[in-house]
């Protein structure tokens, strides 16, 4: 069902985990559909995305989708990563399933939502980045 | 290869696939011809017919062999509801149902007549007081499954029955995941109609059988030939059917010994995952659940993923997970107990047959522990829920 891509960033997804004090975090998805993304950014004083971190709670695709985001972020300008468009990262791992469209979107969503945070923190503004939506209920109830 | 998806499906023993094997090449007869060389297999029929009944304490000719377990359900509940039409126009089933009676009943619903899906508790046992609440004049069948296909609960049957024969209501059961696996006796259980299927029994896939109480009187389901008493038409699968026939066979004469070879690995399995893996849920009933069922929900992972990688390890497993139904909404089964949305994505269904061994379920628990935590570790949840506890 996956491509051999989805497979490879699943098994070995690329920059799991946390930025300490990142320039930018941006959580994306929704509990109840049962994906959640969060995009860790680090930005430099040139504004080029010098680290991308995820942490994903979600089936094979949105892990491999997150994973393949943050790597196609890494290095970029903050305007050139506003270009990767959930298409881009479905290309990238050579397409998805189209029950795991939704997945690209997230990543797409996720990185959008971290520059915002990195706007927002900084008070400046990106060209053409629209505040993300966010939909996701932070809370998970404590019955155990 | 570790199985332990024998929910979904079960392998056909040597032992059936034996009997079943000379009704291809050599037994290849039309059972219902006349001539002489049909004989042999309109016989074997006949015998699993036999063997079907005995199983769940029917009379023979009160067994009508079907495609599987889909077709029966749909048969007892759109043929009774076709047959009581004018007495009344009403059902009552349960909200955990197999998607066979749940959607046979949605259908129904829009042929104009009214279903009442009664509630669980929290371990996925039919509320017995709403169920009687529910019953009106015009209610005409009660659809309830014996044991539920997810979670193992196993569902008050006879309660149920007495119910259902009080009010002089007809009662089906899906029996899909009991029948064969625990013990069910249509007439001290008051069953008036009983669907099953061989696959879920060792037996080959594409055979079921339909218990129809003698004297209730729903009309044909299949069109197109006096098969079955003229009640389901269709050239009879023999070699399937032989098949269900011995498995079913081997069935009741084994019953006690594999329900019990099966519940104290069940509950090694159980024990093991509850005492290694932290913030995990049993689900379904502790006790009254099906012999070889084991459902768990792991918090802060999603099913898919969790399957992929047991996959990964030789393990066959299946979850509740929207993501493997293309649906985006957990199961039904699990929001009915009254799990969130984000609990039951993370699901796990372990389903065993006597065939396996100890050993298998150490290898699986060990790999399950080993996948959960580096799941978790990539869990924004959990790192929300780890933050929270420091």
């Amino acid at each position: 069902m996956y491509s051999e891509k989805v497979m490879d960033h699943f098994n070995n997804p690329r920059n799991v985990g946390e930025i300490e004090n990142p320039s930018g975090v941006g959580t994306v998805g929704n509990a109840k559909c049962g994906d959640i993304m969060r995009m860790y950014l680090d930005i430099d004083e040139n504004g080029i995305i010098k680290e991308a971190k995820f942490k994903t709670f979600g089936c094979g695709a949105a892990v491999a989708t997150s994973s393949m985001a943050t790597e196609l972020v890494k290095g970029k300008t903050i305007q050139e990563a506003l270009q990767v468009t959930n298409k881009a990262v479905m290309e990238a791992l050579d397409g998805l399933p189209p029950v795991k469209v939704h997945c690209s979107l997230l990543a797409e969503e996720a990185i959008h939502a971290a520059l915002w945070d990195y706007a927002e923190k900084n008070n400046i503004k990106i060209e053409g980045l629209q505040k993300p939506v966010n939909d996701i209920e932070e809370k998970i109830e404590e019955e155990y | 290869m570790i199985y332990l998806d024998n929910a979904a499906t079960t392998r056909v023993t040597e032992e059936v696939f034996e009997q079943i094997k000379p009704y291809f090449c050599e037994q290849y007869a039309n059972p219902s011809a006349i001539y002489s060389f049909a004989g042999k297999a309109m016989s074997a029929v006949d015998e699993a017919r036999k063997s079907a009944a005995e199983l769940i304490g029917a009379e023979s000719n009160e067994i009508y062999f079907t495609a599987g377990g889909s077709e029966s359900d749909n048969w007892a509940i759109k043929a009774a509801a076709e047959l009581y039409k004018d007495k009344g126009k009403h059902i009552i089933t349960s909200t955990i149902e197999h998607h066979a009676v749940l959607h046979t009943c949605q259908y129904l619903e829009k042929q104009g007549y009214e279903v009442t899906y009664v509630n669980v508790d929290e371990n996925g046992v039919i509320r017995l007081d709403e169920l009687e609440k529910a019953i009106r004049p015009d209610t005409v069948l009660i659809t309830v499954m014996a044991a539920n296909n997810e979670i193992g609960t196993i569902q008050p049957i006879s309660e149920i029955g007495r119910l259902a024969k009080k009010n002089g209501i007809l009662f089906h059961t899906d029996a899909v995941q009991a029948y064969g696996h625990i013990p069910i006796d249509v007439n001290e259980m008051n069953i008036d109609m009983l669907s099953a299927s061989g696959h879920k029994l060792n037996a080959p896939k594409g055979v079921g059988i339909m218990y129809i109480r003698k004297g209730v009187r729903i009309g044909s389901f299949i069109h197109g030939g006096a098969q079955e008493r003229s009640r389901r038409a269709g050239t009879l699968n023999t070699a399937g059917i032989v098949g269900f026939g011995a498995a079913a066979k081997i069935a009741k004469e084994k019953l006690e010994e594999n329900a019990k070879k099966e519940i104290a690995l069940r509950d090694y399995l159980i024990k093991r995952v509850m005492d290694e893996i932290p913030y995990t849920r049993l689900n379904g009933d502790a006790v009254k659940r099906l012999p070889n069922n084991a459902h768990f929900c792991f918090k802060f992972i999603e099913g898919e993923s969790l399957l992929i990688l047991l996959d990964q390890n030789g393990i066959c497993a299946s979850s509740g997970s929207a993501c493997t139904s293309g649906s985006l909404d957990p199961s039904h089964v699990l929001l009915a107990i009254g799990l969130a949305h984000e609990i039951a994505h993370g699901s796990l269904r372990l389903t065993l047959s006597t065939e396996n061994t100890k050993e298998e379920i150490d290898f699986t628990v060990d790999k399950l522990k080993e996948i959960v935590a580096r799941l978790r570790s990539m869990s924004p949840l959990y790192e929300d829920f780890v933050k929270q506890q420091s």
